[in-house]
This record gives structure tokens, C-alpha cells and sequence, in this order.
């Protein structure tokens, strides 16, 4: 199994070293040759103007999303990417998006990056312990659809979900040493 | 909820990463910066090469022009203060701006030190032409680092030798025994333990971007390949003929900077860049500034 870590911008490097630790083989994606050569995805953080646009321009928009329609292509995305995951987005700007995940998102929903903070996070997926989590100019899950699972809240919003073997987090883990997170989008199938 | 503004600081400047950041002097700029792909805009009042042509003391910009980018933009808003000018930098952390450029292209404002960046909450970068001044700037509590680079030249000569210089001193601490480093970390006046770790890492332990005198999509790859984490542009871009095409080529190129055919479509019939400046005979070298 080869793991995608898409690479237009954003913390691909820290994506790729929690692969490393999981020991599963990795591969940027930058171009719709590099997305056939993968057998998952993971969407990093960064900016999602950026990301979003560049998917668009790159033509992996569409290359992803057929990639899905056909099965069996799990997607995780971190901040940014849990932005460019969502069907819908609020904010000053909207970037293109794969309408893969059937919530809306607020963009800087806390503010700019004095309001960044770190705050552990528990999930029922993960076993007990809690992990510790980076919210960066992170945005907020203001409504999510019901085939969308909750696995984790922070001050009483969604913060991870699941739609299927779509995956998204509001919030960085792959800053910190945890891979339980990142190991279980590799049992998703 | 835990506040640890430093490592919060260096977290956000990962997310920055693979990423240009781009000099802008007016909301408008801001606005087509973000569309061409910025990942961040530096809010300043003169972009260097002016700053260079026109002289005089340049300050931190007017709170008015930042608030107006910080509107304009959805993506993190940066703006300088001079070296050592700590209150410059409270204005801007009261303003809410997203990082800090304590900046040798304005003026510096202390001769003795620089901003003790510690016991603030809106993070800092830093410029630096060599190991010892980044480790200094470190300790001081940038949660970034940038080459000085020779801002506002349009000549990117001095970049590369100050991103080459850092990875060879760093290189360089692999094969020094304890009483050399903690030789080194005397002379160069930082805690050994930084010493230590840059060398246990092979890196510094922040995100390394460059910046002064990128001016091409062409001079943006020559420094990825060679491991920078990102790009700063100046003058580079609205000095250009053609700003919203400079922008978004610059981009791509710090995307695909691997990929010489994608590097040669994206550089083509792209028009003037910014006027450049010879290196001798320059009336002020900006990288002498901070130390």
C-alpha cells in the first residue's frame, strides 16, 4: 500500500515522517500521474486557498473525485484539509473544494493566530487516552449531515469526523509524536 | 487549552510551508496576491526596492494600511518592525497581525539588541545570514527563520550564499566533539543546548524559508532545490511588468520546482521582471543590519 500525501502546500513534510513511523510507504502528490501511483490520500495543512486552488488548476480535482466515485480511495484531511474535503464553506473566501464530506466549515472560525491554541482531544476510536492536538487558525464544523459519523468534539463542536472511509479533523495531530490517529485512516478501507 | 505562543508560532509556520509569501503595500496588492496563491502577504508601507531608491528611515507600517490588508485577505497577514524596536511589535501584536518580520529592510531601531521575542503571543521570523545569527535569533524566540538575502535587488546571489552557509555550518556541527561545541555556542553567545539539538536534528528546529532579491519563478526553484521550505518575495513581484502573472508563475515554480519541463512552461513569455541590482557598489547593504 502506497499512502498520497498531497503536496501543493502546507505541512506535507510532517505528514510523511508519521507515515514513516507507521512504516507504511509514502509518495508526494503534485500531479494526476502521481494520485495513480497511490492508494490513499492524505490532504495536509497549509492554506486552503491555496490548495483548493491548485487542485482545481492541476486538474486533481476531478482526478480525486473520480478516483472516489470508483471505491475504495480513503481521504484524510488536517485543517486546510478538511476545508477543501467540505461539501460546503463559509468565510471571507471561498476556495474550490471536493465536496467529498457532507458538512460546512467555517474558515479562521477562531480568529488569527493569537487565538491558535493546543488542547488535548479524546476519541472512542482512539482507546482512552486523549491526544494532543494543534488548532492553527483553525476553522469549525457548523453543521455536519447525519451519514456523518462525530468521533471527536472540541468545546462542543465536531472536530473529527467520518463519512464513509472520508476522514477529516478541524485540528493538526501530525505536529506532535501520536500516530494513533494517522494509523487509523489506515485501517479504514 | 494550552498556550505555548513560541511552539503555536513555529506550528503555523509549517502550515506556511512549500508556500510564497509575498510583499504587499496596499489592500488591492493583498487581494490579488491571495488569488495568484500566496500562502501569506507581508503588509509594508515600501516594498524594498523603493525603500533602497527612495531612502529615509523606514518604520513599521500605519496601523490604518494593515487593518485595511488584514480586510482585504483570508490568509495569515505578516508586517515588519524594525530590529529591536519592541513597541513597534506590541502595536502590531495588539493589531492581531499573524506573524511578526523583525526586519533588516526597515531601519533598525536598537544598536544593542534585538526584540526579546519570548513573552509575546503573536509569533516572530527572523532574517539571518549564517548559523550563529539565526541560533542567536532562536534563542531570542523566532518560531522562524529566513535568509536576509540582499532585499530589493532583484539579484538573488546573496540568498543562496546565506542558505548555503547555514546548511554547511549545520553540516559542519555533525562531526564537532562536546568541548568544540561548546566552544562554538560560547563564541557565538547561544546555550549549548541549541548547539546540540540543530546538530542531533541536521537542521534548525524552526522552518527555514529565504528571501532577498528572489525575483524569478526560476530563482524560486534554484532555492528549493537547494532546501529552502518556502519563499519570501519583495520587490520581486509588483516591480515586475506583469504582478498577477509574476505571482501566480512564482508559485507554481516553488510547487513543481522538481519538474525542469513544468518550470519551462511556467517561465515562459512571461515579460520583464523586477530591474536588478549589481552587488559592488550598493550604497547599503541591508544583511549588515542586526547581527
Amino acid at each position: 500500500m502506497t499512502v498520497g500525501v498531497l503536496a501543493l502546500q502546507g505541512d506535507v513534510a510532517e505528514h510523511l515522517l508519521m507515515l514513516q513511523k507507521l512504516r507504511t510507504k509514502a509518495k508526494e502528490v503534485r500531479t494526476i500521474d502521481d494520485l495513480a501511483q497511490v492508494d490513499r490520500l492524505i490532504i495536509p495543512g497549509g492554506e486552503s486557498t491555496v490548495i483548493g486552488m491548485y487542485l482545481e488548476e492541476s486538474g486533481l480535482m476531478t482526478a480525486i473525485q473520480k478516483r472516489v466515485k470508483r471505491g475504495n480511495f480513503p481521504i484524510f484531511g488536517t485543517c486546510a484539509g478538511i476545508i477543501v474535503l467540505a461539501k460546503k464553506i463559509r468565510g471571507k473566501h471561498i476556495p474550490p473544494s471536493l465536496k467529498l464530506l457532507d458538512i460546512t466549515v467555517e474558515r479562521n472560525a477562531y480568529g488569527t493566530q493569537i487565538d491558535s491554541f493546543d488542547v488535548p482531544v479524546k476519541s472512542a476510536v482512539l482507546g482512552k487516552k486523549a491526544f494532543l492536538t494543534s488548532f492553527i487558525r483553525a476553522p469549525k464544523i457548523t453543521k455536519a449531515a447525519r451519514r456523518v459519523t462525530v468521533l471527536a468534539t472540541h468545546d462542543g463542536k465536531p472536530a473529527l469526523v467520518q463519512q464513509g472511509n472520508i476522514l477529516g479533523a478541524t485540528f493538526h495531530t501530525e505536529v506532535y509524536d501520536d500516530t494513533r490517529l494517522h494509523a487509523y485512516f489506515l485501517s479504514l478501507s | 487549552m494550552a498556550k505555548n505562543s513560541q511552539q503555536l508560532g513555529q506550528q503555523l509556520a509549517k502550515m506556511l510551508k512549500g508556500g510564497v509569501i509575498m510583499d504587499v503595500v496596499t489592500a488591492d496588492q493583498a487581494k490579488i496576491a491571495q488569488k495568484a496563491g500566496a500562502s501569506a502577504v507581508m503588509a509594508l508601507e515600501r516594498v524594498p526596492s523603493d525603500i533602497r531608491m527612495q531612502g529615509g528611515v523606514a518604520r513599521m507600517s500605519d496601523p490604518k494600511l494593515i487593518k485595511s490588508i488584514q480586510k482585504a485577505a483570508s490568509i495569515p497577514v505578516m508586517a515588519k518592525v524594525r530590529i529591536g524596536h519592541t513597541s513597534e511589535a506590541r502595536i502590531l501584536e495588539a493589531l492581531g497581525v499573524d506573524f511578526i518580520d523583525e526586519s533588516e529592510v526597515l531601519t533598525p531601531a536598537d544598536p544593542f539588541d534585538h526584540v526579546d521575542k519570548r513573552d509575546f503571543t503573536v509569533p516572530f521570523v527572523c532574517g539571518a545570514t549564517n548559523l550563529g545569527e539565526a541560533m542567536r535569533r532562536i534563542h531570542e524566540g523566532a518560531a522562524m527563520i529566513r535568509t536576509k538575502g540582499e532585499a530589493g535587488t532583484g539579484n538573488v546571489i546573496e540568498a543562496v550564499r546565506h542558505l548555503k552557509l547555514i546548511k554547511g555550518e549545520i553540516a559542519g556541527l555533525k562531526n564537532m566533539k562536546a568541548p568544540a561545541r561548546k566552544a562554538y555556542a560560547e563564541s557565538e553567545r547561544v546555550p549549548v543546548s541549541i548547539v546540540n539539538q540543530i546538530a542531533e536534528l541536521g537542521r534548525l528546529p524552526v522552518v527555514t524559508f529565504v528571501a532577498g532579491g528572489i525575483a524569478t519563478p526560476a530563482d524560486a526553484a534554484l532555492l528549493m532545490n537547494l532546501g529552502a521550505e518556502g519563499v519570501f518575495v519583495g520587490s520581486g513581484i509588483f516591480k515586475s511588468k506583469d504582478p498577477k502573472r509574476f505571482a501566480k508563475a512564482i508559485v507554481e515554480a516553488t510547487i513543481h520546482f522538481k519538474d525542469p519541463q513544468k518550470l519551462a512552461e511556467i517561465s515562459e513569455g512571461l515579460g520583464d521582471a523586477m530591474p536588478g541590482l549589481e552587488m559592488a557598489n550598493l550604497p547599503v547593504r541591508m544583511q549588515e543590519r542586526g547581527w
